[in-house]
């Protein structure tokens, strides 16, 4: 169905099903109960799950089947943030045109670089894309201050022309972006007995492009194109053997995931129309890296998943705070209470970061394949007790791993 | 011309902190065959030994001193550093003047063992993966690093000032038979440029007169038969690797005072140095030299108003531009041997 076979057809129509279901399902506690600080059912963070999903489904075209390492993925967020803002700025606050010229401008952006960069692979990629994303984010704090405001960042004002809307509404305050009159910060609520379901029009509009995204990705990974991408990944000096020259399709799946992260850009932009030179910034690349290898890089799922967890984790370890972890250890006695607070205190609240960093680490130690690799070896030991695994040696090599050489 | 003079005298401190940072990737490259994200964390691990150390030795105690009262009425309390207390007066107050370059001495056995902790507890089980994988662990450790630091230091920046010997500038232009007043130099960053000398010309000397460097270039270029000879290549390779990170700690602790430690400085060092090695060439250490100071020095030139008001923004992209000109004209580096990692 839409070109997909059964499987796969059933693995989107599930996510689908999840993304639709998401206040539901990522309510566990009710509102009123002292877990409901690990709820995520709220829109700003779903709204995150849906967006660093789109990001990191775009991100994993290019490393997972390329296993080219960009290390300035968020150059092209923040381009397609600014370019969303702009057209909030001089059109109107209706989102798709905002989109649209999101997914263009970071298109040619990731051309551009792209063509230059992939002149090189292996680290040589990695630092090349990282000096790219490094010059735009320095440039956009210094020179390009007219078109980014500098450190201030670009937002929308009540000045602005908005040629095809209107500068400020009957309030007289900033208009709300906006899909056709639904505002992306609607929210409707429900309260059924102690649970409060949020329903949020951004969130719901994010969701549904990343569906789509994710539709599409699968379709790109079924292809004989997403077959050229693999063939690259598995030896690129054998691809070129028969004649293939393998840059178009490199340059294709660059150009492909920036604009995933374009457009993932321009819906950070919707939901808050605010864009500022730190997404630019190389940490946030590193972090869409992260968020791919810890789901499974190269797997369908996997980046999505990733997102998902990176972002869980970092909204609630964000908001555990002294207080709360004193609240928690309360039944112990004071001796253990303390160093146990302390210990903890140093991974969450500002800690996050520590955390990110031992997450990072761990990951490429202990789980290289990612989440979805722990799972299929989870899976493995259950099915191991019943047939012996038909993994053919000769007929599967691993993959050269000429990219890093 | 004085200005010409003026402009590379700038960039040769920043050059001297890009060159010795370049200089231990190199070596870590060359000789273990990792791509160290963390070596800027190391830079600024060396900025907080000095940082460590000018504490240590302020610290101090106080006495209440009947005697004299202060502008309260109240008895005076006289702060005593324990070092003046123990040493004298005059004695303990140049110590803890001295504290930066003293940090040398105490920085050397922290590098080393950090570095020695680094490559047997981590980088070691990484030598057979892709330099992805490499990347990636050494990029979470350096987010780890960095983290602990600013956890005992805090985020601000902590001013640590160089000797007093050093403080202030001197009139290079005059020396040199320009006009008075044309050419100012800071003291430190003189003494900045030299020591950084110092340590480039002790590493080459190394590698190049003793028996132990002569194994490592052995090691160098081909590792594997140098082990078949009977040689314990990895103990040795372990060995440069705390070598290198003590010259990036070396490298911090002087840098201190010039730039006051902040827990984010290694970062901002480690993408430039990167780009330095690159430029460099890949496992040349004398191209890694080389590029480092070229570097410094075209940046300060790119900072100039003249060529800021011709070109906006040169300033800040500079050394990207060079670097993507560089790795697509001439792949291997200014200096890379052809080959060697070309692609």
């Amino acid at each position: 169905m839409l070109g997909l076979d059964r499987k796969d057809f059933t693995l989107v129509l599930i996510i689908a099903l999840v993304a639709l279901l998401a206040p539901f399902l990522l309510n566990f506690w009710p509102t009123e109960s002292g877990m409901a600080q690990f709820n995520a059912g709220y829109p700003a963070l779903m709204q995150r799950f849906a967006i660093y999903g789109i990001f990191a489904i775009g991100f994993n075209i290019l490393f997972g089947l390329t296993g080219y390492l960009s290390f300035g993925h968020a150059a092209f967020l923040g381009v397609g943030s600014y370019s969303a803002v702009w057209m909030f700025k001089l059109l109107s606050m209706n989102v798709l045109p905002g989109i649209f010229l999101a997914i263009i401008v970071s298109g040619l952006f990731a051309l551009v670089i792209g063509y230059v960069s992939l002149r090189r692979s292996g680290i040589y990629f990695s630092i090349l894309t990282l000096a790219f994303a490094q010059m735009s984010f320095n440039l956009a704090y210094s020179v390009l201050t007219p078109l980014t405001n500098g450190e201030t960042g670009l937002q929308t004002t009540l000045n602005d022309p908005r040629i095809l809307g209107a500068s400020r509404t009957a309030e007289g305050g900033i208009p709300v972006p906006s899909l056709f009159g639904l505002e992306m910060n609607a929210t409707s609520i429900w309260k059924i007995g102690g649970w409060e379901f949020q329903f949020n029009v951004g969130y719901y509009f994010a969701a549904a492009l990343m569906v789509l995204t994710f539709y599409l990705s699968i379709r790109l990974f079924r292809s004989p194109f997403g077959l050229m991408l693999r063939a690259i990944k598995t030896n690129q000096t054998r691809m070129s053997y028969t004649g293939l020259s393998s840059r178009p399709y490199t340059l294709a799946a660059f150009v492909i995931s920036g604009m995933y992260a374009g457009l993932a850009g321009a819906l950070l932009a919707c939901m808050d129309p605010l864009a500022g030179a730190e997404r630019m910034q190389w940490t946030a690349s590193g972090e869409v890296v992260i968020m791919s290898i810890l789901g499974g890089a190269g797997t369908l799922l996997g980046p999505i998943l990733g997102a998902g967890v990176i972002k869980y984790l970092e909204n609630i370890f964000s908001k555990i705070n002294e207080g709360v972890l004193h609240g928690w250890f309360d039944f112990l006695p004071e001796v253990v209470k303390e160093p146990l607070v302390w210990l903890f205190a140093r991974f969450t609240g500002e800690g996050w970061s520590l955390t990110l960093g031992l997450i990072f680490m761990i990951v490429v130690i202990f789980l290289p394949g990612g989440l979805m690799e722990g799972a299929r070896r989870i899976g493995d030991l259950f099915r191991k007790r019943g047939k012996p695994s038909d993994d053919d040696k000769e007929h599967h090599p691993k993959p050269a791993a000429h990219v890093a050489e | 011309m004085d200005a010409i003079i003026l402009q590379i005298l700038n960039g040769l401190d920043k050059g001297s902190a890009y060159a010795l940072i370049a200089l231990g990737l190199t070596l870590i490259f060359g000789t273990l065959g990792v791509v160290n994200f963390a070596h800027g964390a190391l830079f600024m691990i060396g900025a907080f030994c000095a940082v460590t150390l000018n504490r240590l030795f302020s610290l101090s105690f106080e006495v209440v001193d009947p005697t004299k009262l202060d502008f309260l009425g109240n008895p005076a309390k006289i702060k005593t550093a324990y070092v003046e207390a123990w040493f004298g007066q005059d004695f303990g107050a140049a110590i803890i003047d001295w504290s930066v370059p003293l940090a040398i001495l105490f920085s050397i056995p922290v590098m080393l063992a950090i570095g020695f902790a680094m490559e047997r507890g981590l980088i070691k089980h990484f030598y057979k993966r892709p330099h992805a994988d490499q990347i990636l662990v050494t990029f979470g450790l350096a987010i780890v690093l960095q983290e602990i630091i600013k956890y005992f230091y805090g985020a601000n920046p902590i001013p640590t000032p160089a000797p007093s010997a050093f403080t202030g500038s001197f009139d290079f232009g005059a020396m040199l038979g320009f006009d008075v007043g044309q050419i100012i130099y800071p003291y430190w960053r003189m003494v900045y440029f030299a020591f950084s000398l110092v340590v480039i010309g002790a590493v080459f000397a190394f590698l190049r007169f003793t028996t132990f460097g002569m194994v490592v270039r052995a090691g160098m270029a081909d590792r594997e038969t140098v082990g078949l000879l009977g040689i314990n290549i990895d103990r040795r390779f372990t060995i440069m690797f705390g070598i290198a990170a003590s010259v990036a700690g070396m490298a911090g602790v002087m840098y201190a005072p010039i730039n006051s430690p902040n827990y984010h400085m290694g970062m901002d060092f480690l993408v430039l140095s990167f780009v330095v090695v690159v430029v460099g060439g890949m496992g040349s250490l004398a191209g890694a030299v080389l590029a480092g100071f070229l570097l410094g020095i075209l940046q300060s030139f790119a900072s100039m108003n003249e060529i800021k008001s011709l070109l906006p923004g040169i300033d800040q992209i500079i050394i990207y531009l060079i670097a993507i000109v560089i790795l697509l004209t001439r792949p291997r580096g200014l200096m890379g041997r052809k080959g060697v990692m070309e692609d």
